[in-house]
């Protein structure tokens, strides 16, 4: 780990002006910035640390029926907050499906939304990554690749976005609040992340020293809440990254499906929100043949970017399963393995 | 440069002049103040080896920055047994052969406490298996370790029981 200043501001304007000089890096808690700085992916000059900053560690439930959660809550408080999860039940399912119980009691969510790739390129400072060197080329594309984006990829970069908190978020219309040198400003979650594009080096929206204070989902996103559930296929059982996974939340209205929510996870460079199988599944019944064409249409676009082409069928079905499942109900206690494809669907084989 | 933290660890106060901001919580524990009995296994967070309870909670002291920390609560594995008396949960991992070459054990046993006052998992096997499944055991003692975590729980449940009465 290089050498590096250390400073505790006190106050969220003492921050962003620290963290506005080039070199400068947020800690949070550090589950991923210090496992990058160990292993000399990154190296900033200087970290800012957030934990002197008051105000950030809130979890408000307002009464409109939305929430807004400080950017210092950790992952494990988020997820058992009961009436947080009663209201968002698919955001605590992801939650609880990332990561490890340990890394949960410590990550936060402004650090869930800002943690960088698992692409083994950019963890390995010998391999050419155009994340980590601008321009130094791409040692993923025709590498070892299965596990890398089949959407919103570029010739520049593969990479995906690994969170799985993102991917509800994301269906749900969640909003970052986020605080800078030019003031404060607010972005919905599916704007926040971009594209690879020309400039893989750029992962967010974020300018030099801004800062994320809070998310925000709106009360509308709590309307899905007797129908929401999250996906997530790894290759093991537990403790391990999504190679797909999905976030869907139904409302039913007379057999009907009224309106309808679908987001992506491990297919992209951020949580791919699938507009137009969301629409497809409006006034729809809510059956396998509606899963199947919204599943379709939320792939449509996808190409594989390397030895990944199953990735895209694997999506269409995880996609198709998260719906089947979310129309079946929300479970009244989170499943003991949660987010697990094994989980039984009722009435439906256990392929396909 | 001199950067003073306090933390107090196992119940007892200690000031520390900290010579560089690098230092993680597992180093500090190991090299500094002797207290050797949390392992470092990966270093990087993915095997559990590490796992100490911070101000309550568990966590892999090798991603926590000892500087970020100053006036936390440490609980360590030496912090657990009263002089010759195990802990019910060390009492259990013996009785149920839950390790071979016991170098993941003391993460284990840290994480297992954290489980336990969670209080998500129960008795429940499943979800004690997944609520463990951040500490590896590359002996592959996991059945003896599920087993010995749903022991202590129930061991550690009663006598709460029996307090609350």
């Amino acid at each position: 780990m290089n050498r590096f200043d250390y400073l505790r501001p006190a106050s969220i304007a003492e921050a962003i002006a620290a963290a506005a000089q080039p070199g400068s890096a947020y800690l949070a808690s550090g589950t991923n910035l210090l496992d990058l700085m160990k292993g000399d992916v990154v190296r900033p000059a200087r970290l800012v640390d957030l934990g002197g900053l008051p105000g950030l560690d809130r979890i408000e439930l307002l009464p409109d029926g939305g929430a807004r959660i400080g950017a210092r809550v950790r992952n494990a408080d988020l997820a058992y907050h009961p009436e947080f999860s009663r209201r968002f039940p698919a955001v605590a399912e992801a939650l609880l499906s990332g990561a490890s119980a340990q890394l949960r009691n410590a990550a936060t969510v402004g650090g869930n939304l800002l943690q960088r790739t698992r692409c083994a390129y950019f963890y390995d400072p010998a391999s050419a990554c155009n994340k980590r060197a601008p321009g130094a080329g791409c040692d993923a594309r025709g590498g070892e690749n299965r596990l890398h984006a089949v959407l919103g990829w570029s010739e520049r970069c593969i990479a995906t976005h690994p969170s799985d908190f993102c991917v509800p978020l994301a269906a749900l219309g969640a909003v970052v609040e986020i605080e800078g040198q030019a003031g404060r400003r607010e972005v919905p979650l599916e704007e926040f992340h971009l594209l690879p594009g020309e400039t893989p080096e750029r992962e967010s929206v974020l300018a030099p020293g801004e800062l994320v204070v809070a998310l925000r989902l709106p009360a509308e996103a709590a309307r899905f809440a007797a129908h929401a559930r999250y996906v997530k296929l790894r290759e093991r059982t537990s403790y391990a990254f999504a190679v797909v996974s999905a976030a869907a939340g139904l409302r039913i209205e007379q057999g009907v499906i009224a309106e309808a929510r679908l987001a992506l996870g491990g297919v992209a460079a951020k949580p791919w929100r699938a507009r137009a199988a969301e629409a497809a599944l409006a006034g729809a019944r809510p059956d396998a043949a509606s899963f199947r064409r919204a599943a379709e249409a939320a792939l449509a676009e996808a190409t594989p970017s390397g030895d990944n082409e199953f990735k895209i069928e694997l999506a269409r079905r995880i996609a198709a399963r998260a719906l089947a499942l979310a129309a079946i109900g929300t479970p009244e206690r989170l499943p003991a393995l949660p987010a697990s494809p094994f989980a039984p669907v009722p009435g439906a084989p256990l392929h396909g | 440069m001199s950067l003073p933290i306090t933390l107090t660890i196992n119940g007892a106060e200690h000031r520390i002049a900290l010579d560089d901001p690098r230092v993680t919580l597992l180093d500090l524990l190991r090299e500094r103040l002797d207290l050797p009995g949390t392992k470092k296994g990966c270093d990087r967070g993915q095997c559990g080896a590490c796992t100490i309870l911070l101000d309550g909670r568990r966590v892999n002291s090798c991603l926590a920055l000892a500087i970020s920390h100053d006036g936390a609560e440490i609980t360590t594995i030496e912090g657990l047994s009263q002089g010759e008396e195990l802990h019910p949960l060390q009492a259990a991992f013996v009785a149920h052969d839950a390790f071979q070459c016991g170098f993941c054990t003391p993460g284990q046993i840290m994480s297992a406490l954290g489980l336990i006052q969670e209080g998500q998992a129960g008795t429940d096997p499943e979800r004690v298996r997944e609520g463990m499944s951040g500490n590896l055991c590359r002996c592959g003692a996991y059945r003896g370790i599920t087993e010995a975590v749903v022991e202590a729980q129930e061991k550690l449940g009663q006598a709460g029981r029996k307090e609350a009465a």
